[in-house]
């Protein structure tokens, strides 16, 4: 399998913690998987380009968007990398509809068309005139997602979706997800410390530990089922 | 029998208004590097800034009349453009827009603090350049608390006096405030003048304050 992202040698330091990574990601859905504190949130943040790395270089698709030698780091709007943070981060003064279409502001008819597949396959269409603060927490999910999908994204980095929803919520959006990555096809970094997350939607999993990278392969090697309900890491 | 000084009423809210309008554009831009980014020099200038809430009025108008007057370095400049500040009422309201600049930083920090880097970090991978997120996202989230500063800035600048009286002097139909107005009432003996003239600031102040909370609370709903 081609890498469709490669990240070398890529590292910052930030005060005691240092995160060095080494690695390259395949079209898919990739988990980076790991305890709070062992830098995932840092590396996405790289990654977009809200952060820049002390080294490394990173290239998506052919297209060089860190090089710290070579001091280039495309800005994070011309990236192309969408991001879905764990606050979600939708804008509060404006409505879904204004909400979904901020990352694609030329309206067109074709875009009309992918609009209204996009609200339909996560059942936001009655959601359009309200305002973020009137949504629940699965509502507010499936609108910041469908916002970062209709940005047209070549990657899509979402960290920890559902990490602040209760079980029986995690249980009803994580089909969302498997649909958005079996319709939408969008290379996907799925950050999350929970293992069974990773299990019901990711093809590979790169494990994080103290902002070294400890593991890299397929979900089915790193992962078994524990005898209680659930995965674990091998 | 009172009567009001209109012309002084005009020119305290015109200049408040102007010296507000010239405040904005500076105020929000110098808010935006203290709420947003670190550089050098960065608590000096915050210092700066503050001076004029906290120094007294008649000191900031000598600088002032320092800076402005002929041999001043600025007023020298204004001077060779036949431009003449000191005694009209471009001092008043330098005078004002010195005096009320604070507020109008303070307050759209404090509102651009409380957008949170969060919403333009997601704007900007959402494909939006650095001006767009500033003016699709940072500017109305913030705006209500920078409209409160603004209002706040206005009701500071219509009380002017101490800065007001040393740069711009108090010469009745030219440069004469509302406050200048009513010291000079006082001193004269027309104290039913002078407290027509009190009426309408407590009116004025009133309205400003009650505008300023107004748009704070709404902002926290």
């Amino acid at each position: 399998m081609t890498a469709f992202l490669e990240l070398r040698g890529v590292s910052v330091r930030l005060g005691r913690f240092e995160l060095e990574v080494d690695a390259a990601l395949s079209e898919g859905w990739t988990a980076l998987f790991g305890p709070s504190g062992a830098g995932k949130t840092t590396l996405l943040e790289i990654i977009t380009g809200l952060r820049r790395p002390d080294a490394g270089r990173i290239v998506m698709k052919d297209r060089v968007l860190v090089d710290a030698a070579e001091k280039i780091s495309v800005p994070p709007h011309r990236r192309k990398i969408g991001y879905v943070p764990q606050d979600l981060a939708l804008f509060p003064h404006l409505d879904v509809r204004a909400n979904l279409v901020y990352g694609s502001p030329v309206a067109k008819a074709e875009d009309e068309s992918e609009f209204q597949h996009v609200v339909e396959r996560l059942e936001i269409v009655q959601l359009l005139d309200k305002k973020p603060d009137a949504l629940s927490g699965g509502e507010k999910q499936r609108v910041a997602l469908a916002r970062a999908l209709l940005a047209r994204p070549e990657l899509l980095l979402l960290d920890e979706p559902l990490s602040a929803l209760d079980a029986p919520l995690k249980e009803r959006i994580i089909p969302f997800l498997q649909r958005v990555r079996d319709e939408f096809r969008v290379p996907t970094l799925y950050v999350t410390h929970a293992a069974d997350e990773v299990v019901a939607l990711c093809e590979r999993a790169i494990v994080l530990r103290a902002g070294r990278i400890v593991a890299d392969g397929p979900v089915s090697d790193l992962f078994v089922l524990r005898e209680s309900p659930g995965y674990r890491l091998r | 029998m009172s009567s009001l000084d209109w012309p002084a009423i005009g020119l305290s809210f015109g200049a408040a208004t102007l010296a507000v309008l010239i405040n904005l554009v500076p105020g929000v831009g110098l808010a935006w590097l203290l709420a947003r980014r670190a550089w050098p020099g960065k608590s000096l200038v915050e210092t700066i800034v503050t001076l004029p809430l906290v120094m007294p009025p008649v000191a900031t108008g000598l600088l002032l009349l320092e800076l402005l007057g002929r041999r001043g370095w600025l007023g020298s400049m204004l001077h060779s453009l036949n431009i003449e500040v000191v005694f009209t009422w471009k001092a008043v309201v330098a005078a004002m827009a010195v005096m009320s600049f604070p507020f109008v930083v303070r307050n759209a920090r404090v509102a651009l603090e409380a957008v949170g880097t969060r919403v333009e970090q997601v704007a900007a991978t959402l494909g939006a350049s650095p001006w767009r997120v500033a003016w699709t996202v940072t500017l109305p989230l913030a705006r209500r608390g920078i409209a409160a500063g603004a209002v706040m800035a206005f009701a500071r600048a219509l009380g002017e006096f101490g800065a007001t009286i040393l740069v711009a002097g108090n010469i009745p139909g030219s440069t004469t405030t509302i406050s200048t107005s009513i010291y000079s009432d006082i001193l004269l003996g027309h104290d039913g003048d002078a407290y027509g003239l009190i009426v309408v600031s407590i009116g004025l102040a009133f309205v400003a304050i009650l505008a300023s909370e107004l748009l704070v609370r709404e902002r926290r709903l």
